[in-house]
């Protein structure tokens, strides 16, 4: 039977594909999944069984809503980037990027544990401590919102937090 | 009607994108989008989003783990606090808004006229206050000694014993849940409250107060490597609130203390 560290180890992969696309910058996505290794390591007492995975991304999505929040206190942080510097990335990589970074953190957190993710409504459901008719709502707004976004070209309105 | 003919819910188009359907259901809905092309143009959009999605950060899974990220180097070592802090104009920018909060305190310490404050008193009310929180944080079984599920009788017994009316700020707003309380010695033999708070995955905030000599002081940081504190005084009783090195949370946390408290929590004698 795995151990508990085996198990924790075996999430990395996946914790980093989940905060790379959370935070769309991959030395923030690092900082998470290593604040999330660190937290889970620390509070191995506070896990009662159930999956190691889902609470991990419970961890992990906590971590990122901390992070938003100091990150909206600050004034100028993220430079709205028309024209930007991500060259590398090719144009419909960017608009999904984009239109990503335009969800509310719910529902983009919802959606990638789905699509990315492939967790199931239930284990989502859990991550967030909602039931599952409020993950579907997330899920189905996120959808539209982006979709919407990327027909449209621009959003609607930039979220103000 | 029969399960095949049930109409369709937008419910049901996510669940089968989402394979979330149950067998009988799914051809029921791929059935349904061969008559709606409307629907069924929805429904090709929504994948088509879950596979840019996919394209563009699937491969974040396959790429060779850093060092940093290595589970032996993370227990060999306190990561957290090793951590490059990587974007200096974040912590600028944190800095910034810490020299803010600070100076809120600082106008309403000079607005009360109070003298300069002695810092040799403060920094012990903050070193016993951090020592507090080290020792008691780590502790699984006993943490507090009345928990928070018993908040009035622990409000009016540490009120009791340190001799002023105490509040008990309410985090839940911050996710985090009142473990509980117990009662230490204060600076000047006198006794001190000490509550402890806990987050949904195991970060663990403690408030220290007791009875101080100076009327008021400004908020001060104190940081150390794996914790750190920030402190000030209200009113003649001291308030240090500990916490994970983390300070844009821990300014959160203690800003919202100080709000709590401000607002007249707090009835001291």
């Amino acid at each position: 039977m795995a151990t508990f560290r085996q198990e924790v180890e075996a999430t990395i992969p996946a914790l980093r594909r989940f905060a790379r696309a959370l935070t769309r910058d991959t030395e923030a996505a690092d900082d998470l999944v290593q604040d999330t290794l660190v937290r889970a390591l620390r509070s191995e007492h506070l896990f009662h069984g159930g999956e190691v995975r889902t609470w991990m991304y419970t961890i992990l999505a906590n971590l990122n809503r901390n992070r938003l929040r100091s990150l909206a206190r600050r004034p100028v942080m993220v430079p709205v980037d028309d024209g930007d510097a991500a060259v590398d990335a090719p144009e419909g990589a960017r608009d999904i990027e984009r239109g990503l970074a335009t969800l509310v953190d719910e529902q983009r957190d919802a959606l990638l544990l789905v699509v990315l993710e492939g967790l199931s409504y239930r284990e989502v459901a859990e991550i967030q401590g909602v039931p599952i008719g409020t993950v579907m709502s997330r899920l189905a707004r996120a959808r539209q919102q982006l979709k919407s976004f990327l027909e449209g070209g621009r959003p609607a309105l930039r979220r103000v937090k | 009607m029969t399960e095949y003919d049930r109409p369709v819910t937008e419910d049901e188009l996510h669940a089968y994108v989402d394979g979330e359907l149950p067998d009988d259901r799914k051809e029921a809905v791929a059935a349904w989008l061969a008559m709606h092309p409307d629907d069924a143009g929805i429904v090709a959009a929504w994948q088509a989003q879950a596979e840019s999605i996919r394209m563009r950060y699937g491969a974040a899974a396959h790429e060779a783990i850093p060092e940093r990220l290595q589970l032996e180097r993370i227990l060999a070592g306190d990561m957290v606090a090793a951590r490059p802090r990587g974007r200096r104009m974040m912590g600028m920018a944190a800095a910034a808004v810490f020299a803010a909060f600070v100076a809120g305190g600082g106008v309403g310490w000079m607005a009360h006229g109070a003298t300069v404050t002695k810092t040799s008193a403060f920094d012990a009310i903050t070193a016993d206050a951090l020592d507090a929180y080290r020792l008691y944080v780590v502790e699984v079984r006993h943490p507090v000694e009345v928990p928070g599920s018993e908040q009035a009788h622990l409000r009016q017994w540490l009120s009791k014993r340190v001799g002023y009316e105490l509040s008990i700020p309410d985090l839940s707003s911050l996710g985090l849940k009142l473990v509980g309380g117990r009662l230490l010695p204060g600076p000047a033999g006198d006794a001190a409250a000490f509550y402890m708070y806990e987050g949904a995955s195991g970060e663990r905030y403690t408030i220290y107060c007791a009875k101080a000599a100076q009327p008021e002081t400004a908020l001060r940081f104190k940081g150390g490597e794996r914790d750190a504190a920030i402190a000030w005084v209200d009113n003649k009783v001291s308030y240090v609130v500990s916490g994970p090195s983390d300070r844009d949370k821990l300014e959160t946390v203690a800003k919202n203390v100080y709000d709590q408290v401000d607002k007249g929590g707090a009835k001291k004698s």
